[in-house]
C-alpha cells in the first residue's frame, strides 16, 4: 500500500474517531450513506470503513448487500436494499412499500470490493458463529493493514477460541512489526516466529533487510537475532510439513495401488492367472458405485450420504459374480496355460471396456463424493490431509484386514491355502478344488470391486478406468512377489511413497518411467520379488 | 543352394512365386496401367492397405518366431516396430525441408517448441543410409540389452511377458513428452518425400508396396532357414522344456537372445517400412494394448507356423478396417471374441483347422 493511501486511510480514521465521540451521530450517518451512494471511488471506500468503524448494527448487512449487488440508489438518492422479498430501507431495514419505481444498483469496481471485502472480514469478526470468524481471520491473515488494528485487538480481546486467538494474534503481529516501538516490535517477532503460516516469513525479512549502505534497516539488535532465529525455525517446520505431505500422498497412492492390486495379488498370486481383465473388475465395481449413488438420487434423496456405504457390499458382489462367471466360462479352461490366459483375458477386458461404452456411452460418469469426504483436516498452512484420502487409506486397511481373515482365519481361506499348496493333495483330502477355484477367483474379482469403489471416489470413472490400473497393479504383485499379502502390501506402499518423492524432483511422468525402469531393473536381480517363497518351487 | 531350396517343397514354392510375382507384377499393373473405371483396377488407398498388412504381417511372423518357437511371448513388440517407425519418421522429416508451416530446416514441432537445434541424436538422419542404419541399430540394441538381462536372470514366460509390457509403457510415456524430441502427442507427419520420390505419388506408393512384398518374403526364408536348421530344433527344445535341455549342456542365453534380437530387428523394419506408406508415427503405436494386439495375430493364424501368422496378420487387419468403416462399434467386441474364441477352441490357429479339415478328408 502506497504511504499515499495509507495517509488517507489514516485521516478517514482520525475524522471518523472525532465525528464518533459528536452526538450527531443519526445525521453522520445518514451523511455517511449519502457518500456511499454517491460518492466517487475514494469517497466510497472511505464511507465502508467508516461504517465498520461506527459498528452500527446495519453495517454488516449493508455492506453484505452491496457485495451481493442488492444495494440500490433510489431517485431521491436513498440507499435501499432490493431482494427477492421485497425493497427494504437500508439504514432501517424497515420495509418499503410500495417500492420506489426507479432504482439503481450501486457498482463495483475492484478497488471498493477489496475494501468492501476486508471491511466484511472485520465485521464478520463479531459474528456469534465460529466458522465465520475463522474465516474471516484467514482472510485477513494477508491484508493485515495498520488501520486494522482497533478492529483486530477488539475482536481479540472478545476471542473465546483458541485457534481464532492465535489467528488473530498472527495479524496483530504482523501489523506491529513495522510499529515505531522496539518492545512492541520485538512481541511482534516472537509471535510471528511460533506460527506456522509460510505467509509469515515474509513478514519477517524486512527485519533483516539492509540499505543501499549495507546498514541493517532495524536498528535494534535483539529484534534481528530474534527474527533471524524465527525464520529458521519456521523454515523448519515448513520443510518438516512438506516431507510429511508427500509421505501422506505417498501412502495415500500406495493405498489406493494396494487396493487395485489386492485382488490381484489373490487371482496372479496365489491361483496364478494372469488376469488381463482385472482393471476392467475395477471399472465394474466403479460403475456398480456409481449406479447405486443414481438409485440412491432417485429414490432415497434423503439418504443420498449413505450410498457409499450401500455401494461397498454392492460393487463387492457384482464384481465378484462377474468373476465367477468368467472363472466358470472361460478361465477354467485355460488352467496351466498362463500365456492363453494372458491372451484371453485380454480379449474379457475388450468385451467389458465396449460393454459399458454401449450401456453406459464413452463418455466418462459423474460420481460425487459424500458431503462427509469432503474438505479435510489441516494440520499446517501447507499441509491439509483430506478427509477422502485418510478414508481411502482406511478403507485399504479394512480391505487388507478382511483379505487377510478371509485367507488365515475361514474356511474357505483354508482350502485356497491348500489348493494353492498341493492340489492333488487337497483332491485327496475331499476339497472340492474345481469350486474353491471357482470362489477364489470371484473373492479375487469382488476385492477388485471394492478397489473400484474406492477408485470411484478420487478419479474419473469412464470405461477406461481399468486399463490406467492395470500396468501398475501387476508391478505392484510381481516386485512384492507371488502369493504374499505382505509383499503386495510392501510393493504397493513402496510404489507409493517412493514415487510421490520422485515427482518433485523429475516431474510425475519422469517420476513414473523411472520407477517402470527401476522395477525391470529390479525384477531382472530378484526375479521373485521382494517376498520369495521359500524352498523348492517345482517350476512346471 | 541346396540348403535354400529345401526350405518349402514344391508346393511352397510355387506358392512363394505366385505371392511375389502378384505384389511385384500383377498388383503395381491393375493400380498403374488400368483406368480406375475398370472393375479389375486396384485403387491407391487398396495398395496402402496391403501394404500396411503386409508390414503387420512382418511383425506378426516375428513374434511368431519367438514366441511359437522359442516360447517366449513378448508384450511389447509395439516398441521394436515404433523404434524403427521413429527412425525413417525423422529421415522423413528432414526430407521435408524447408516446405513446413515454419519455412525452417528444423521439423516444424521443433520450431513450435522453439528450438534452436536439432538434438544431438538426431544427427545424421537426413542421410537415407544412416537412418536405414537406425532402423536396424536400435530395435536391435534395444532387444539386445534388454533381452541379454532378462534372459541371464532366466525370467521367463509371464514374467518376461509383464516386463516387456512395462518396458513399452515406460517408452510410450517418454515419447508422448514433447521434451524428448520426439514430436510428443503429434509424433511425425506431413511427409513429403522420400530418396527424392514424392510420397503422394502414386508410383511411389506402389514402389513401397512392391518393396514391403520382397521383405516379407526374405524375412519368411529368413526364419524359415532358421527354424528348419538345428539351432531351430534347439529353440524348440527351449520352449518345451528349457531346464531339460540345459541338463543337456546347453546354455539358452546366445539362442534367445539372438531369435528375440532378430525378431526386433524384423520388426523396427517392419515400422521402417510402414510409416511411409501410412504418413504418420506417433507414440501410441507403443501402447500395451497394440503390442498385445500382435499376439493375437500370431494366435489367430497359428504359431510355430510362420506362415500362420502373415495370415492372422491379414486376417484380422483385413476384418479391421471393414468392421471401423462398417461397424465401429462392434470391432472392439469382435477383437474381444477373437481372443477368448482363439484362445478356447483353436489353439492351433487357422493353419490348425486347415490341417484338421485335410486329415479328416483324407
Amino acid at each position: 500500500m502506497s504511504s499515499k493511501k495509507t495517509f488517507r486511510f489514516l485521516l478517514n480514521a482520525v475524522i471518523c474517531t472525532l465525528l464518533l465521540s459528536s452526538a450527531t451521530t443519526y445525521a453522520l450517518e445518514v451523511d455517511l450513506l449519502k457518500r456511499l451512494a454517491t460518492g466517487e471511488s475514494d469517497e466510497k471506500v472511505a464511507a465502508i470503513n467508516q461504517l465498520v468503524a461506527t459498528e452500527h448494527p446495519a453495517a454488516l448487512s449493508i455492506l453484505q448487500a452491496l457485495k451481493n449487488g442488492e444495494l440500490n440508489v433510489s431517485g431521491k438518492g436513498e440507499l435501499l436494499i432490493v431482494k427477492d422479498e421485497g425493497t427494504f430501507d437500508a439504514l432501517t431495514q424497515q420495509a418499503i412499500n410500495p417500492a420506489p419505481e426507479i432504482v439503481e444498483a450501486l457498482m463495483l469496481n475492484n478497488r471498493i470490493r477489496g475494501a468492501l471485502d476486508t471491511a466484511l472480514a472485520i465485521l464478520n469478526l463479531q459474528s456469534p458463529d465460529k466458522e465465520k470468524r475463522l474465516s474471516a481471520a484467514n482472510e485477513l491473515l494477508d491484508k493485515a493493514t495498520l488501520e486494522l488494528l482497533p478492529g483486530i485487538q477488539k475482536a481479540l480481546s472478545r476471542e473465546a477460541d483458541k485457534e481464532i486467538k492465535t489467528l488473530l494474534e498472527l495479524i496483530e503481529a504482523s501489523i506491529q512489526i513495522k510499529d515505531s516501538d522496539a518492545e512492541v516490535r520485538l512481541k511482534a517477532v516472537n509471535v510471528l516466529a511460533q506460527s506456522d503460516q509460510s505467509s509469515t516469513s515474509l513478514l519477517l525479512q524486512p527485519s533483516l533487510a539492509k540499505n543501499a549502505e549495507g546498514q541493517f534497516l532495524e536498528p535494534d539488535l535483539r529484534i534481528r537475532i530474534a527474527a533471524k532465529n524465527g525464520l529458521a525455525k519456521i523454515n523448519e517446520r515448513l520443510v518438516r510439513m512438506e516431507y510429511l505431505g508427500r509421505l501422506f500422498s505417498g501412502i495415500s497412492l500406495g493405498s489406493i495401488l494396494l487396493l487395485a492390486a489386492l485382488g490381484l495379488a489373490i487371482t496372479y498370486g496365489l491361483m496364478g492367472v494372469i488376469n488381463m481383465a482385472h482393471g476392467e473388475l475395477l471399472m465394474i465395481g466403479a460403475y456398480t458405485t456409481y449406479m447405486v449413488q443414481t438409485f440412491f438420487r432417485n429414490f432415497l434423496p434423503s439418504s443420498l450420504d449413505a450410498y457409499l456405504i450401500a455401494a461397498v457390499p454392492a460393487s463387492f458382489v457384482v464384481a465378484a459374480l462377474v468373476g465367477m462367471v468368467l472363472e466358470r466360462t472361460i478361465i477354467r479352461h485355460l488352467y496351466g496355460r498362463p500365456l492363453e490366459t494372458l491372451l484371453a483375458t485380454w480379449g474379457i477386458s475388450l468385451l467389458l471396456i465396449q460393454t459399458m461404452r454401449t450401456f453406459f456411452g464413452a463418455q466418462n460418469v459423474e460420481v460425487s463424493n459424500p458431503s462427509w469426504m469432503s474438505g479435510g483436516y489441516q494440520v499446517a498452512s501447507n499441509l491439509i490431509l483430506t478427509y477422502n484420502r485418510i478414508v481411502i487409506i482406511g478403507f485399504a486397511l479394512f480391505v487388507l484386514l478382511l483379505v487377510w481373515l478371509l485367507l488365515n482365519r475361514t474356511r474357505l481361506g483354508l482350502f485356497v491355502r491348500a489348493v494353492t499348496q498341493n492340489r492333488k493333495m487337497a483332491d485327496c483330502l475331499g476339497v472340492p478344488t474345481l469350486n474353491i477355484d471357482t470362489w477364489t477367483f470371484g473373492l479375487g474379482s469382488g476385492i477388485a470391486g471394492l478397489g473400484g469403489c474406492a477408485l470411484s471416489q478420487i478419479g474419473n470413472v469412464g470405461p477406461d478406468l481399468g486399463q490406467s490400473y492395470i500396468v501398475d497393479s501387476f508391478m505392484v504383485v510381481v516386485l512384492g512377489g507371488v502369493g504374499q499379502l505382505a509383499g503386495t502390501v510392501s510393493g504397493a506402499l513402496g510404489l507409493g511413497v517412493v514415487s510421490k518423492f520422485l515427482e518433485p524432483l523429475s516431474g510425475p511422468v519422469m517420476a513414473k518411467i523411472l520407477i517402470l525402469v527401476f522395477i525391470i531393473i529390479f525384477i531382472q536381480r530378484r526375479p521373485q520379488g521382494l517376498f520369495a517363497l521359500k524352498g523348492r518351487v517345482v517350476e512346471h | 543352394m541346396s540348403a535354400i531350396t529345401k526350405l518349402y517343397g514344391y508346393k511352397g514354392w510355387l506358392a512363394l512365386s505366385i505371392f511375389s510375382a502378384a505384389v511385384l507384377i500383377l498388383v503395381p499393373l491393375l493400380n498403374q496401367a488400368t483406368a480406375d473405371s475398370n472393375p479389375l483396377h486396384i485403387s491407391d488407398y487398396t495398395v496402402s492397405l496391403m501394404g500396411k498388412i503386409m508390414c503387420y504381417a512382418i511383425v506378426a511372423m516375428a513374434i511368431d518366431l519367438i514366441w511359437g518357437y522359442a516360447g517366449i511371448l513378448s508384450l511389447g513388440h509395439g516398441l521394436f516396430f515404433a523404434l524403427g517407425g521413429y527412425a525413417m519418421g525423422m529421415y522423413l522429416m528432414r526430407m521435408i525441408g524447408t516446405e513446413g508451416q515454419y519455412h525452417s530446416n528444423l521439423p516444424d514441432f521443433m520450431v513450435f517448441l522453439d528450438w534452436k537445434e536439432l538434438p544431438w541424436y538426431w544427427t545424421g538422419t537426413d542421410h537415407f543410409w544412416f537412418a536405414a542404419l537406425l532402423v536396424v541399430l536400435v530395435p536391435g540394441l534395444l532387444a539386445f540389452v534388454f533381452g541379454y538381462f532378462a534372459f541371464r536372470s532366466r525370467i521367463k514366460g509371464v514374467y518376461f511377458s509383464i516386463i516387456t509390457q512395462a518396458l513399452t509403457f515406460a517408452f510410450m510415456l517418454l515419447f508422448f513428452r514433447n521434451e524428448t524430441g520426439f514430436g510428443g502427442n503429434n509424433g511425425f507427419t506431413d511427409f513429403k518425400r522420400i530418396i527424392g520420390f514424392a510420397l503422394a505419388d502414386p508410383a511411389t506408393k506402389t514402389g513401397l508396396f512392391m518393396a514391403t512384398g520382397l521383405f516379407l518374403v526374405f524375412a519368411l526364408l529368413t526364419c524359415r532357414y532358421i527354424v528348419t536348421s538345428k539351432f531351430g530344433r534347439v529353440l524348440a527344445a527351449i520352449r518345451d522344456h528349457e531346464s531339460r535341455l540345459m541338463f543337456c549342456g546347453y546354455n539358452p542365453l546366445g539362442y534367445k537372445l539372438f531369435v528375440w534380437t532378430l525378431s526386433a530387428i524384423l520388426c523396427g523394419i517392419a515400422g521402417a517400412l510402414y510409416v511411409p506408406q501410412v504418413g504418420i508415427i506417433n507414440p501410441g503405436e507403443m501402447s500395451p494394448g497394440n503390442s498385445i494386439e500382435i499376439a493375437i495375430w500370431a494366435a489367430v493364424g497359428g504359431r510355430g507356423t510362420l506362415i500362420g501368422p502373415l495370415l492372422g496378420a491379414a486376417i484380422v487387419n483385413g476384418a479391421k478396417s471393414w468392421f471401423t468403416v462398417a461397424f465401429p462399434e462392434y470391432w472392439l467386441y469382435f477383437l474381444g471374441l477373437l481372443f477368448v474364441g482363439v484362445t478356447l477352441y483353436m489353439p492351433a490357429g487357422v493353419v490348425g483347422v486347415v490341417q484338421q479339415l485335410k486329415a479328416r478328408f483324407k
